[in-house]
């Protein structure tokens, strides 16, 4: 069983939805994003979620679009993203690990090599959110290979019709975009989610996570009650863009408030117990 | 739109099904946006198949736009030069002073027939975003323009004509504040306003259909070149020439001469300071393949796949990109792609003023830049088609800069 599987088996026996915490590789440098990443299973993060910074990264608001930043300045690569996994994996052999970026960086590093690569570091997932259904040949079958899972996106826009096409051979978790927006702006209302999550689990059995919006640990608990992860990655960018300098530079308490706030996130998820 | 059946093995039947030529173009949109970029391509579909369409955009194009625009023998130009005969397509004296105005004509038409109530757009040099605002205008729409904080600076008469069209113009800060980021953020707000809202994309980029719907509609410019090189000279010109940035009005120009091989197709990037210096925009002979907005084409990148600022003294050819159909021609080699430097289009730009008393755009002068070139060695027999399609007056102030004229 893969890791993101058998996570999803261990929570549903909990009877309790996960936290993804996102991170973005090399925001602001190496040292604070990769003690971030190794803090982050202690302070509650059942699955982690790593971005690979790209120069345009379209559907991103601007909390996100200035960490890619931070991290192309500090001087972030494909290949370094691979290897902070690769270091977490030696001290973490279970969280399960999702990189998460745009499509064109891993088509210049080669698909196959890439795939390769990952799965080689440790890496479980990848969502690549320019790489709809209608264009996933290019990287589903490479990742199949080396048992990487496709994570697929889903969004408010998908409708009933396109909705099995979209999640036709997924794997791994589905990924619900809860709100037609950029990252980091609007949040879903909890009859959004309810109107919306059913409609995905009609066509998949797929554990579903829920992204975009998700900022404050009632919420986390909420989106872990109806769905069964939540993804929280601008708030914590903000927490940890608060702590930084004038010239962008970590701060002594840098790692520390991202990962009490990944504690309080967890703690509101672990309190809501999924509804029988 | 409308063009007779083509040939077998015709190089104008593309793109196939999933929107690609060749290897170029595809759909990579966030899935947030992939339900819109099929409901468009069914709207275009419906539109192109409509006989009435075509009729409400005739029109439009005849007594708005102005079409169709002149087809001008540069003579006292081919004189100076002492080869090829030089014919100059007028498209800047199309209504808002480009080509651009085919195109949001066309897809303002679309976007009404889908029922949305607003519409965005990017610019760079800010013609498009002035054509844009000026058929919001004129029917009524609301009407968004990104343009990059530096083309902002750059381009000032073009940002007061869209605010005095009733346009909402938003400077984009990101990245190096050009074209680039402007699309970004374009995109960005249509994922978060996807039901009422209508992007219209003013080059043949971006996701499937626009690179076939841009070109169709920026296609009448080498439909009209072609007749009427016709009544002038009797055959079709020994080359056309046009200026690249995204590549429409090349694209406009070239897709009816694809299949016609004694027409040499000439595209001219902006070499910037130099192909071999950092500063260019020229995505094809210096760039490889990869994937933004939305296709697959050639980018300016470094080795990480990270995309690369371009960089032109003209705005609208200041793109890391360039339509996925250049691609696919540049690799089959049915077009040959080269490129003219800030300073050659310069030189261009005063030679066509001085000589023809045009003031051309800084794009097309770097197309002119190039028949300066290609003129002497054609020779006074042949014939060269040349796509002016834009004017010059938003560069007056960058241009008296350059020549060190304070204003």
């Amino acid at each position: 069983m893969s890791r993101i599987a058998a996570r999803f088996a261990a929570l549903k026996q909990e009877g309790r939805g996960a936290l993804i915490p996102f991170l973005e590789a090399w925001d602001p440098d190496a040292e604070t994003s990769m003690a971030i990443l190794r803090g982050m299973p202690a302070a509650g993060a059942d699955l982690i979620e790593i971005g690979m910074p790209f120069t345009d990264p379209m559907a991103d608001g601007p909390t996100v679009q200035a960490a890619g930043k931070r991290g192309l300045k500090a001087g972030v690569t494909l290949a370094r993203t691979l290897a902070m996994v690769r270091d977490f994996r030696r001290e973490d052999e279970a969280t399960p690990v999702v990189l998460m970026g745009y499509l064109n960086p891993i088509l210049s590093y080669g698909t196959e090599r890439f795939c390769e690569d990952a799965a080689a570091a440790g890496v479980d997932g990848l969502i690549v959110v320019d790489l709809p259904t209608e264009e996933a040949d290019l990287l589903v079958p490479p990742a199949a290979a080396r048992g990487l899972d496709i994570i697929r996106l889903v969004a408010p826009t998908t409708d009933d019709a396109r909705m099995p096409l979209v999640l036709n051979g997924s794997s791994g978790f589905i990924y619900y975009v809860s709100i037609t927006g950029i990252t980091g702006t609007r949040s879903a209302t909890a009859e959004d989610l309810a109107a919306n999550i059913p409609r995905i689990r009609r066509v998949s059995d797929l554990p579903v996570a829920v992204g975009f919006g998700v900022r404050t640990p009632a919420q986390a608990a909420e989106v872990a009650r109806l769905a069964d992860a939540a993804v929280v990655a601008s708030s914590l960018i903000d927490t940890l863009a608060a702590s930084l300098d004038e010239q962008g530079r970590a701060g002594p308490d840098s790692v520390r408030l991202v990962l009490d706030q990944v504690r309080a996130l967890a703690d509101g998820v672990r309190g809501a117990r999924v509804a029988a | 739109m409308n063009q007779p059946a083509p040939k077998p093995n015709s190089l104008r039947t593309g793109p196939d099904e999933r929107g690609r030529f060749g290897a170029f173009g595809g759909r990579f949109v966030a899935e947030t946006l992939m339900p819109l970029i099929l409901e468009v391509e069914r709207a275009y579909d419906a539109c192109r198949a409509d006989a009435a369409f075509r009729a409400e955009l005739d029109r439009y194009l005849k007594d708005y736009v102005g079409r169709p625009s002149p087809l001008w023998f540069a003579e006292r130009l081919t004189a100076k030069l002492g080869g090829a005969k030089i014919y100059f397509k007028r498209d800047e004296l199309n209504h808002t002073g480009s080509h651009k105005a085919n195109n949001c004509m066309g897809q303002i038409l679309v976007a009404r027939r889908m029922g949305k109530t607003r519409i965005i757009a990017e610019t760079g040099a800010g013609q498009h975003g002035v054509a844009t605002a000026t058929m919001c205008a004129l029917f009524g729409l609301p009407c968004t323009i990104y343009m990059g904080a530096t083309d902002v600076e750059r381009q000032a008469p073009n940002v007061f004509r869209m605010k005095l069209l009733g346009a909402e113009v938003k400077p984009v800060t990101s990245g190096a504040g050009t074209l680039k980021d402007a699309m970004n953020e374009a995109m960005r707000d249509w994922v978060a306003n996807v039901r009422d809202t209508y992007y219209l994309i003013g080059t043949v980029a971006g996701p499937h259909p626009y690179p076939a719907m841009v070109r169709d509609f920026q296609s009448v410019i080498g439909e009209e070149a072609k007749a009427q090189m016709q009544a002038a000279e009797g055959r079709l010109p020994d080359a056309a020439v046009a200026c690249i940035g995204g590549g429409s009005n090349a694209m406009g120009l070239f897709h009816p001469f694809l299949d016609d091989p004694s027409v040499r197709l000439i595209g001219v990037e902006a070499a910037g300071r130099g192909l071999d210096t950092h500063e260019h925009a020229a995505s094809l002979s210096r760039g490889r393949p990869g994937v933004l907005h939305g296709n697959r084409t050639y980018l300016l990148q470094d080795a990480d796949g990270q995309i690369q600022e371009a960089h032109s003294i003209s705005a609208g050819l200041d793109y890391p990109g360039i339509g996925p159909e250049h691609s696919w021609l540049h690799e089959i080699k049915r077009v040959e792609y080269v490129a003219a430097t800030d300073e050659e289009a310069l030189a261009a730009f005063q030679l066509c003023t001085r000589t023809e008393g045009i003031i051309p755009a800084l794009e097309p002068a770097h197309a002119l830049a190039h028949v300066t070139k290609l003129a002497p060695e054609l020779g006074r027999d042949k014939i060269i088609l040349m796509n002016l399609c834009g004017r010059g007056d938003k560069d007056i102030f960058t241009v008296a800069e350059h020549l060190g004229v304070k204003l």
